[in-house]
């Protein structure tokens, strides 16, 4: 069988991303599963954490895993996770490369697309095997239509949206087979990271894009002070802080929470909207989400139409009750 | 130094947007505008001319329409436009746009190429990425804020963990966000120059890309989603917070 890749995110402490099941469970309907990632030689020459990510990376269905050191790793933007794709896809002849669909993700995968000669199909729900050619399953216009595109020319770059699933792993491999090697990057074509700020995202709060919750707040939260009635909701209910764009506009919350045409797609099990009117840009972001509620003071707001559960009423009297209520059924249980 | 502002024509967001079922192509006959990302992407540009020697040039890939984008980006003020329009370019997929993209940026030069982070028809958020590697150039992408220098730039990026500070020496592509700028508007005088602004149209033959029509993203089926219907909807009478927990308590969500 072929290999497909995968581009795995280790931190520099070792800890391998929560997107990793999802990425090698879809490799292996695909292929034979690869693990790729680039990290800094601290990781490669402690033999105990090399020992222990082949074991994780196993146990997920990585059949060969490539740690690729650079010391360039969180210097120069995508060039060693590039480097480290190119060069295992190249020696493995992999017919296919799995990426997250994050902002870095996609953006290595465009660049492996023009290096390798590749197709790229991006932000894929899901990708099977369709005799030799790959097909991915992709939701567009906030979830109007369902596409199924195929890859023809070869290798297949694919970036995959974040799913709200559990992946249980296809194949495991008790400790995959590890290869390491080192990347000499000359000629980086990158911008050079100089600082960075880690967002403080609620103690531990979900990640908007893989949330089974997501409560939102707009401009009906009035101010940023009172969006903390939306991060309360949020904690009750173990969700994740969305926003609307009229939200981030004004400063109530931070950028990447946005939600919408151009803020994140979210397709959780629950969708709580407060104060928000329900453009249809906002709407683009949210509309697949299993259940959605709303509340709102006008009762002809647009987000009304596609509520399963409607309130016309005060975000500042109704909120503070629902969380009481659901405190009041926690501490019964 | 040259600008150069790709600038896409998109189906608008605030009209319902379909597509045809049986190429999988969007159904450009509705309205259409410029995608508000690369309005916001020449503010970043005319800001910069607003007080240096810089030439604005907008570039777009699409179909005779797109016009109207051009136009509207010569009204803000950019000062030149070039039009790649092909039929053999219609369901070019990413590689393709790219590759057309970066022949037509070797013929005007450049200093700087700024495009948007992501589009709202095709949402790839790719294209500055594959544009600078096939160009050979560095990159800087996703910018909530730029600053131009005279050899090299430093900006803002956003990422899902946080923000970045990166630098990039020029020529580079850069692309922004929607934090970044927001656009001007266009003077009724802007507007009646625009119409005397060179618009260059050039085909697949005059940047010597290959005609052979090259789609290896292809699309094999597309089918529509069920519409959402309206579910319950109550006035809170004082309760409601409590009616909705027992609404969440009945679908096993708290
Ligand atoms: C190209 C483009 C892309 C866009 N992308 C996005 C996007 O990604 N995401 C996005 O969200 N928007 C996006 N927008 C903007 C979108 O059109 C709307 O402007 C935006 O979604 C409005 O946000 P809002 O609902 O918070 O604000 P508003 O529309 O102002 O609504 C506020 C609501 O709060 C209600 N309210 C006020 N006080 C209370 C109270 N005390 N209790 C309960 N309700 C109250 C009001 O009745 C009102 O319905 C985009 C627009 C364009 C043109
Ligand atoms: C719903 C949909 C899904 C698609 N999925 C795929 C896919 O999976 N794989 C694939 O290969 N193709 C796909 N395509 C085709 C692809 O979108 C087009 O090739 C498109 O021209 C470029 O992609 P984008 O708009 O997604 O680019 P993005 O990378 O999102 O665009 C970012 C910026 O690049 C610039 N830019 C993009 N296109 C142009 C242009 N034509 N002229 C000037 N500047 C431009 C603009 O500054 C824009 O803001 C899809 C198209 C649609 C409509």
């Amino acid at each position: 069988m072929s290999h497909i890749i995968t581009l795995i995110d280790i931190t520099p402490a070792g800890e391998i991303a929560n997107t990793a099941a999802q990425l090698l469970s879809a490799a292996a309907r695909l292929g034979t599963p690869v693990a790729v990632a680039a990290v800094r030689a601290e990781i490669t020459n402690n033999r105990q954490l090399v020992a222990r990510i082949s074991e994780h990376l196993g146990t997920l269905g990585a059949e060969q895993v490539y740690l690729v050191a650079s010391e360039h790793v969180g210097v120069i933007m995508h060039w060693p996770q590039l480097e480290a794709l190119a060069t295992a896809a190249t020696t493995l002849a992999a017919s296919g490369v799995l990426l997250c669909n994050s902002i870095e993700g996609r953006e290595i995968a465009g660049r492996l697309a023009v290096r390798l000669g590749g197709t790229l199909l991006v932000d894929a729900l899901d990708v099977r095997q369709d005799n030799d050619r790959i097909v991915a399953t992709h939701s567009i216009f906030g979830g109007s239509y369902l596409v199924d595109a195929a890859v023809t020319g070869k290798p297949a770059i694919l970036t995959l949206r974040q799913s709200t699933a559990d992946e249980t792993p296809v194949v495991q491999h008790p400790v995959a087979t590890i290869n390491i090697l080192d990347t000499d990057v000359a000629g980086a074509h990158s911008a050079v990271i100089e600082a960075f700020h880690a967002v403080e995202a609620g103690a531990d709060r979900p990640d908007l894009r893989g949330a089974r919750a997501v409560v939102s707040g707009g401009r009906g939260m009035q101010s940023r002070e009172q969006f903390a009635l939306v991060e309360q909701l949020a904690a009750a209910l173990g969700a994740a802080v969305g926003a609307s764009r009229a939200a981030v506009d004004a400063g109530f919350a931070e950028q990447t929470t946005q939600v919408g045409q151009t803020g994140v797609t979210v397709s959780p099990e629950l969708y709580v909207a407060l104060g928000i009117s329900g453009a249809i840009q906002h709407r683009a972001g949210m509309q697949t989400a299993s259940t959605i509620v709303a509340i709102n003071t006008d009762a002809n707001a647009p987000i009304f139409d596609i509520a399963d559960f409607g309130i016309v009423g005060d975000v500042f009297a109704v909120v503070p009750q629902l969380i009481a209520a659901i405190a009041a059924r926690d501490s019964a249980a | 130094m040259k600008i150069v502002v790709l600038v896409k024509h998109v189906p608008d967001t605030w009209n319902e947007r379909t597509l045809d079922l049986n190429t999988g192509w969007i159904d450009r006959t509705g309205a259409a505008v410029i995608d508000e990302i690369n309005e916001r992407a020449l503010e970043v540009a005319l800001a910069y001319q607003d007080s240096h020697d810089a030439e604005v040039v907008v570039l777009t890939m699409g179909p005779e329409q797109a016009k109207d984008s051009l136009r509207k980006a010569l009204a803000m003020g950019a000062d030149s436009a070039v039009h790649v329009l092909d039929p053999l370019l219609a369901g070019a997929d990413l590689v393709r746009t790219a590759t057309v993209l970066a022949a037509a940026l070797r013929q005007t030069g450049f200093g700087l190429v700024i495009a948007g982070n992501e589009s709202t028809d095709g949402r790839g958020g790719v294209i500055a990425s594959m544009v600078a590697e096939l160009l050979g150039v560095s990159q800087a992408t996703n910018l909530n804020s730029v600053v131009i220098g005279v050899d090299a730039l430093h900006g803002e990026r956003a990422t899902e963990a946080g923000t970045l500070t990166v630098s990039s020496v020029l020529p580079a592509v850069i692309s922004i966000t929607e934090l970044s700028a927001t656009p001007r508007f266009a003077t009724f005088r802007n507007i009646m120059r625009a119409k005397k602004k060179p618009v260059v149209v050039m085909t697949l033959a005059d940047l010597a890309v290959d005609t052979a029509p090259r789609a290896d993203a292809i699309t094999l089926a597309a089918q529509r989603t069920p519409a959402r219907a309206a579910g319950i909807k109550i006035v809170d009478a004082g309760d409601a917070g409590t009616e909705l927990a027992g609404f969440l308590a009945g679908k096993r969500l708290i």
